[in-house]
């Protein structure tokens, strides 16, 4: 037994981890209580097995490619980061990608992850037509729109409930070059926020950042980065077409006191942050894909930094009738407590893909909590402010969530257990997750 | 015809054969990987050929089939520039000390089949004028412990056959590279208790193969770290050295 967490190291359970060689021993793997695992980027616990957790990193290959049409065949544990460094440089990138490049293909596909382009091109799962799937039953089928549609559409988004992704085929996007451009706007309150977000439709990539500890006249204000690929032509002369993505050299070597972390260091920070981004404000520039895509990717174990009991990270959607009020009644009480960290990030979404896919047509706000106090009870408090209006949690980040507040967020529930139970009848997969929210007690 | 480089990978199956051979077609060498099971390999030259577009060829190599070597080289479509050995078994030491078979094996595998294959290259490299033999040897070579002598005497051989082959070939045009890996988190090294700040992952190993080939390194410490642990572990006299049961 190891004890495992996810990306925010809380909760940290006892599990039976194996890594397996080859897809047979994956097969093997499978009894009561398994479920697969990534990179372990999602932050709670869906990716820990009740009994047993399956990592499947070691599967990295891929199985073929078309230079022609980008289109790719590959094992489920390939990280992103090998498919952006060993495809970017032959002109193809994928079209969805999240904050960190550091997760796998599998874990992309089970959470169906979103970009910063959601809300014009859709979920990591759009890009997928094809995926090899293990089931608890313990058949391997091949599973895509037209054959065996049922299992394709509930392991998108899925969270791995539908068993054991083996291999994906997926389309990836023709690029010029691995360079963004991008414009900054500066948005004074929530309002100008949301306006220049609903601004930004037309923009490939738009995200905003938000001070979520400002009061006042400043509550709300934020930074609005909007992106698009750039051309060759729009690179200076003798600049690379594809800039080279740094390891994350040193990391955080020890897990820092609870104490770093207060309402004045947070605040101080981002008052620099937001002074800083004002002043790129207007214009527009070229950033590496790198920074732009993950900021965060170039300091190692950020996780750290929030110290030993671990963080929790809450992320709604709001759909957009209504999401301004509701939006600012979370902002405020979160405003008020003053311990929510560097990232706060409002973005928009369209329509998920994945029975269970996250994503609808609305904002989405993910706010970072360490976990002390009364943390819990007042994400509960801020759940409710969810679910009243038609919102729901994502899965990928929760690790605390009711059942209620899932239930009610997530209605297409029924018909997602439905397929699972006839892929899985005696119930091998699992995991905390489901065993938290899903599973009948 | 491509003027591209060649690298050819003995034991092309195991984790650092499968990163080496990555790190060679990523910087543009066409590649071969030899194995005992070519059907195996099969996956990892798909792999090679869709990430890099380079050729990618499948040969069948046993290191214990020491009679077939002369057929296997002759049988290659041309001769490399770069020749790896990976190939090696860390075996079991406690069966090793009364199963002579054992023992037998994990001589041959890690110093007998390795030198031979790498001496017949070298014949022709020579011959040639040019060529790179790269042998991955180990920390365990540097000097004998209680807990893998058997595995450590082979690996000890093979590092003295490399160091004296690279001195009978430095005026040629022909280079031996030698890799002490030090911890390796592999199939091989499962279920072992690693130090961590010693241990490294498979692609790194790779990285340095490729970087000692092309800057003519002669013997590469993968960890720097290690180069120090082993001049330590080598100084220490026996008298002391025989009492440290590890
Ligand atoms: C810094 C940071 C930024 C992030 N930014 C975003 C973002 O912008 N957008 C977004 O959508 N998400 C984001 N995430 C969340 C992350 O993208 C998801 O949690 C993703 O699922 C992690 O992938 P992983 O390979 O690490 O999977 P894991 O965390 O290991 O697993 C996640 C889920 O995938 C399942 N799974 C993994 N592999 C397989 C497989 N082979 N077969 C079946 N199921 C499998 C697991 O069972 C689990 O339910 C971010 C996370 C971090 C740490």
């Amino acid at each position: 037994m190891t004890l495992v967490s996810g990306w925010g190291r809380f909760p940290v359970v006892d599990s039976d981890v194996l890594r397996p060689r080859s897809f047979a021993a994956v097969g093997e793997a499978v009894e009561a209580g398994t479920i697969a695992r990534g990179n372990g980027r999602a932050y709670g616990d869906a990716a820990i097995g009740t009994v047993r957790t399956v990592t499947m990193t070691g599967f990295d290959r891929v199985r073929s490619f078309d230079p022609a049409t980008g289109r790719i065949r590959l094992e489920a544990g390939m990280l992103l980061a090998d498919l952006v460094e060993t495809f970017g440089p032959r002109g193809f990138l994928p079209f969805v990608v999240p904050g960190t490049r550091f997760v796998s293909i599998g874990g992309a596909i089970a959470a169906d992850v979103h970009g910063k382009n959601h809300h014009c091109e859709g979920g990591f799962g759009r890009y997928v037509d094809s995926i090899l799937l293990r089931t608890g039953q313990g058949e391997v089928i091949e599973a895509s729109r037209e054959q065996n549609s049922d299992a394709f559409f509930a392991t998108i988004g899925g969270m791995g409930l539908t068993g054991i992704i083996l291999e994906a085929t997926m389309r990836l996007r023709p690029v010029e070059t691995g360079w963004i451009r991008e414009r900054v706007i500066c948005a004074s309150d929530l309002d100008a926020a949301m306006r220049a977000l609903d601004a930004g439709d037309s923009a490939t990539y738009s995200v905003a950042w938000i001070d979520c500890v400002a009061r006042g006249k400043d509550f709300g204000r934020s930074l609005i980065y909007l992106g698009e690929h750039a051309g060759k032509d729009e690179l200076t002369e003798g600049a690379a077409a594809f800039p080279v993505g740094k390891d994350p050299g040193l990391g955080v070597p020890v897990d820092l006191p609870a104490m770093t972390l207060n309402r004045y260091s947070i605040r101080a920070f981002n008052e620099m942050y937001y002074r800083m981004g004002a002043r790129r404000a207007g214009g527009s520039r070229l950033v590496s894909l790198y920074p732009y895509f993950f900021p965060l990717d170039s300091i190692a174990d950020w996780n750290r930094i929030y110290g030993r009991r671990g963080f929790l990270q809450h992320q709604c959607v709001i759909p957009e009738a209504g999401a301004r009020a509701v939006l600012g009644d979370i902002l405020e009480r979160v405003a008020l407590r003053g311990d929510a960290s560097f990232l706060a990030v409002l973005k928009k979404l369209g329509q998920g893909d994945g029975i269970l896919s996250f994503p609808l047509p609305g904002y989405t706000l993910a706010l970072d909590f360490p976990v002390q106090g009364d943390i819990l009870n007042f994400l509960d408090e801020i759940d409710r402010f969810v679910v009243a209006a038609g919102g729901r949690l994502y899965l990928a980040k929760d690790a605390r969530q009711s059942r209620a507040t899932f239930a009610a967020g997530y209605p297409a529930l029924q018909r997602f257990n439905a397929i699972r139970k006839s892929l899985d009848p005696a119930g091998n997969i699992r995991s905390k997750l489901s065993q938290r929210l899903f599973d009948e007690v | 015809m491509t003027s591209r480089k060649s690298a050819i990978v003995l034991g092309g199956s195991s984790d650092i054969g499968r990163a080496t051979a990555r790190a060679f077609a990523k910087a543009g060498y066409d590649v071969a990987l030899a194995g005992r099971d070519v059907a195996a390999l099969e996956p990892d030259a798909a792999d090679l050929r869709a990430r890099y577009n380079v050729e990618v060829g499948l040969h069948k190599f046993d290191v214990l089939d020491t009679a077939s070597f002369d057929g296997f080289v002759a049988g290659l479509p041309a001769l490399p520039d770069v020749v790896i050995s990976i190939v090696g078994l860390l075996g079991v030491q406690q069966t090793a000390e009364s199963d002579l078979a054992h023992a037998a094996t994990i001589m041959r595998s890690n110093y007998e089949g390795p030198s031979l294959i790498l001496g017949l290259f070298a014949e022709k490299f020579l011959a040639r004028g040019s060529g790179t033999l790269v042998g991955v040897s180990s920390v365990a070579g540097d000097r004998g412990r209680a807990s893998n002598y058997v595995y450590g005497s082979a690996k000890a051989g093979f590092s003295a056959f490399l160091s004296g082959l690279r001195a009978r070939a430095s005026s040629s045009g022909v280079h031996v590279v030698t890799v002490k890996p030090g911890f390796v988190r592999t199939k091989m090294t499962e279920g072992m208790k690693l130090i961590g700040p010693l241990t490294v992952e498979a692609p790194v190993v790779g990285d340095a193969i490729l970087a000692a080939v092309e800057k003519k390194t002669d013997v590469v410490y993968v960890s720097a770290k290690w180069r120090l642990v082993m001049l330590i572990i080598k100084t220490l006299p026996e008298a002391v050295f025989k009492k440290l049961k590890f």
